[in-house]
């Protein structure tokens, strides 16, 4: 991976003449280069410290001193009103369920298509792949108003079914199965199609047990995609009882325009951010194999 | 892509001892073989033709009509209007100021992401042994945040009265009101554009360091090569696809770009950060589906011209 094979605090021997070449350059940018990242990853994290401070403020106290972010005395005021009387446990349990949906759906769809892409030799695997392709670029923008008439026709205006439906099979899903399926040898496989098992089988018995990293990914990025998903719900969602977390947290900003209740806001985006945030921490490798995996094409 | 092998070719070795002719046989196998593949493939075909593939058709058709919400019961009854709504946009002087304005997006914050994404990843890569998993953490953290949040972040932070200036104030500078701002609020909307987008940038680049052979830093090093040369003679040559792919995947996320200025300002002040996305957007929310529709497409052809490029430069390297 890197030039070094030894930890930065000796003095480095690696190659003699490695070493000669860059020991010099290198004892000097060092303490640079940590302060460098040092200095960013503080920068980064800022608007993270901002939000925990200014949830933890009294209303009262930000109207006396708006911009600081250190709160005088801790409370914990904006999250119970938060749940009291802005609706967030609906709008919790909405975000909750939509997400569940868009996963167990895209499970399945990413996986069996995935799978078919990869393993299966069939008429029309060509187009059927350059449509994942496709859907990946298609805007948004351009599908929204259709998407919209649609939703509205099949009855679904203002449901959470018709918040999660677009989401259920994401391109992006059946491209990362696909990716991994490749690299199953077929050999596994064939010997179980030559004892004469079915294919619906060989997918269940035997495929979907060696894709776990992949299922895993799917899990991921399909619910980060759902969580965080915020134009297609705030165009379904006609009222409160339908809002998912970022749309209830918008809408809540919008009402509250002309008295800026900002420990109250800050509080919602608390709870929004968390979930996905203690996710990464735990599941990081994850998360970035998702989103390289969208680059990779 | 590449050759597979025909999964169907043990079974018709056993098939030929069989008393159908071998041809007979072949198609009756490719036929179910093809049946079984769409049985798997229907539940992302159906979402997809549903969600996709008509609505895209759907937004062509409904941009040569005067589609308006208030049609949405009798969809079938509007009238063929041609290329009228393309010329209406056209001659829009809010959508071609949006133009420019994604314009402004694309050419300012796809190199101030590239760019720091870069120097991150160049900073891990390059002998930092500890805490190297902390820096990445914290650097690809702001990706999986809620931009809903973040967006309400950055007001609490660049409000008249909020933390920024403040801290401007504590050295003695008049703050600015930001987001009122015409000439300042599109900087603070890029600005939280890229604080969510480097991190995507720095792991993809990360991943096309980490190809690259130690060797050959090392044969570099032994010619008495510094970093910067071989910064210069090997890193930048040698991820050159990599800087490819993350440049078109910034631009064309940067081309419709649509939370960061619809959450901050809703476009404004005056329009000055409004972006095409945006633009779609507000037509649908004032009813009219026929130009909001023509004006996506419009997006369409960009984003697909952007892709179109991206796939000639890769044929021509490979």
């Amino acid at each position: 991976m890197t030039v070094l094979a030894t930890p930065a605090t000796t003095r480095p021997t690696a190659d003699p003449a490695t070493d000669r070449a860059t020991a010099p350059r290198r004892s000097l940018s060092r303490p640079l280069l940590y302060g460098a990242l040092v200095l960013c990853a503080l920068l980064t994290l800022l608007p993270f410290v901002w939000v925990v401070g200014g949830s933890l403020r009294s209303l009262a106290e930000i109207r006396s001193d708006p911009g600081a972010w250190v709160p005088h005395h801790v409370t914990l005021d904006n999250f119970t009103r938060l749940f009291r009387t802005a609706g967030f446990g609906r709008f919790l349990v909405n975000s909750v369920v939509v997400a569940a949906l868009v996963v167990a759906g895209n499970i399945v769809a990413a996986s069996a298509a995935g799978y078919a892409l990869a393993k299966l030799d069939f008429a029309g695997r060509r187009v059927a792949f350059g449509a994942v392709m496709a859907a990946m670029m298609v805007p948004f923008s351009t599908v929204f108003v259709t998407q919209f008439v649609l939703t509205v026709d099949m009855g679904l205006a203002d449901t959470l079914t018709g918040i999660a439906l677009p989401g259920v099979a994401l391109p992006l899903s059946v491209f990362i199965m696909r990716q991994y399926a490749m690299s199953i040898p077929d050999e596994l496989l064939e010997a179980a199609r030559i004892d004469g098992a079915g294919e619906f089988r060989i997918f269940f018995r035997i495929f979907l047990p060696l894709a776990g990293p992949a299922v895993a990914t799917i899990t991921i990025m399909s619910f980060l995609s759902s969580w965080n998903n915020f134009i297609w719900p705030l165009i379904v969602a006609q009222s409160m009882d339908t809002y998912t977390l970022p749309v209830g947290l918008a809408a809540t900003s919008q009402a509250a325009a002309h008295v800026t209740d900002y420990g109250l806001l800050l509080a919602g985006a608390i709870v929004v951010m968390l979930p996905v945030l203690v996710l990464f921490l735990f599941l990081q490798r994850y998360f970035v194999q998702g989103i390289s995996g969208s680059g990779m094409r | 892509m590449t050759t597979t092998v025909d999964p169907g070719a043990p079974h018709r070795m056993r098939r030929l001892r069989s008393s159908r002719s071998s041809r007979g046989a072949r198609s009756a196998r490719g036929t179910r073989r093809t049946a079984v593949a769409w049985v798997f493939l229907a539940p992302f075909a159906v979402v997809f033709l549903l969600y996709t593939a008509i609505p895209t058709v759907a937004a062509l058709g409904f941009s040569l009509t005067d589609l308006r919400g208030a049609d949405l019961r009798h969809p079938f009854a509007v009238d063929f209007t041609g290329l009228e709504n393309y010329l209406r946009l056209f001659q829009d002087q809010s959508f071609l100021r949006d133009i420019l304005n994604t314009g402004l997006f694309v050419v300012v914050g796809v190199p101030l992401t590239m760019g720091l994404g870069f120097a991150l990843a160049v900073a891990l890569n390059s002998g930092i042994r500890r805490l190297r998993g902390v820096f990445r953490t914290v650097f690809f953290a702001p990706v999986v945040t809620n931009v809903v949040a973040v967006a309400l972040i950055w007001q609490y932070a660049f409000n008249s009265d909020g933390t920024v200036n403040k801290v401007l104030g504590a050295v003695g500078l008049a703050g600015p009101n930001w987001l009122d701002d015409p000439n300042l609020a599109m900087p603070v909307v890029i600005l939280l554009g890229v604080w969510r987008n480097f991190g995507t940038a720095m792991v993809l680049f990360l991943a096309g360091l980490q190809a690259i052979p130690e060797d050959m830093y090392e044969a570099a090093a032994l010619d008495g090569a510094g970093r910067w040369r071989q910064l210069r003679h090997i890193t930048l040559p040698l991820l050159l696809p990599t800087t490819l792919m993350v440049s078109v995947l910034l631009t064309v996320f940067y081309l419709q770009v649509f939370d960061e200025p619809y959450l901050l300002t809703d476009g404004g002040p005056l329009g000055s950060t409004e972006s095409m996305a945006l633009y779609t957007y507000h037509q649908f929310g004032s009813g009219e589906f026929g130009v909001s529709s023509a004006a996506s497409f419009v997006m369409l052809l960009l984003v697909a011209l952007v892709s179109a490029v991206q796939f000639r430069l890769l044929r021509s390297r490979s």
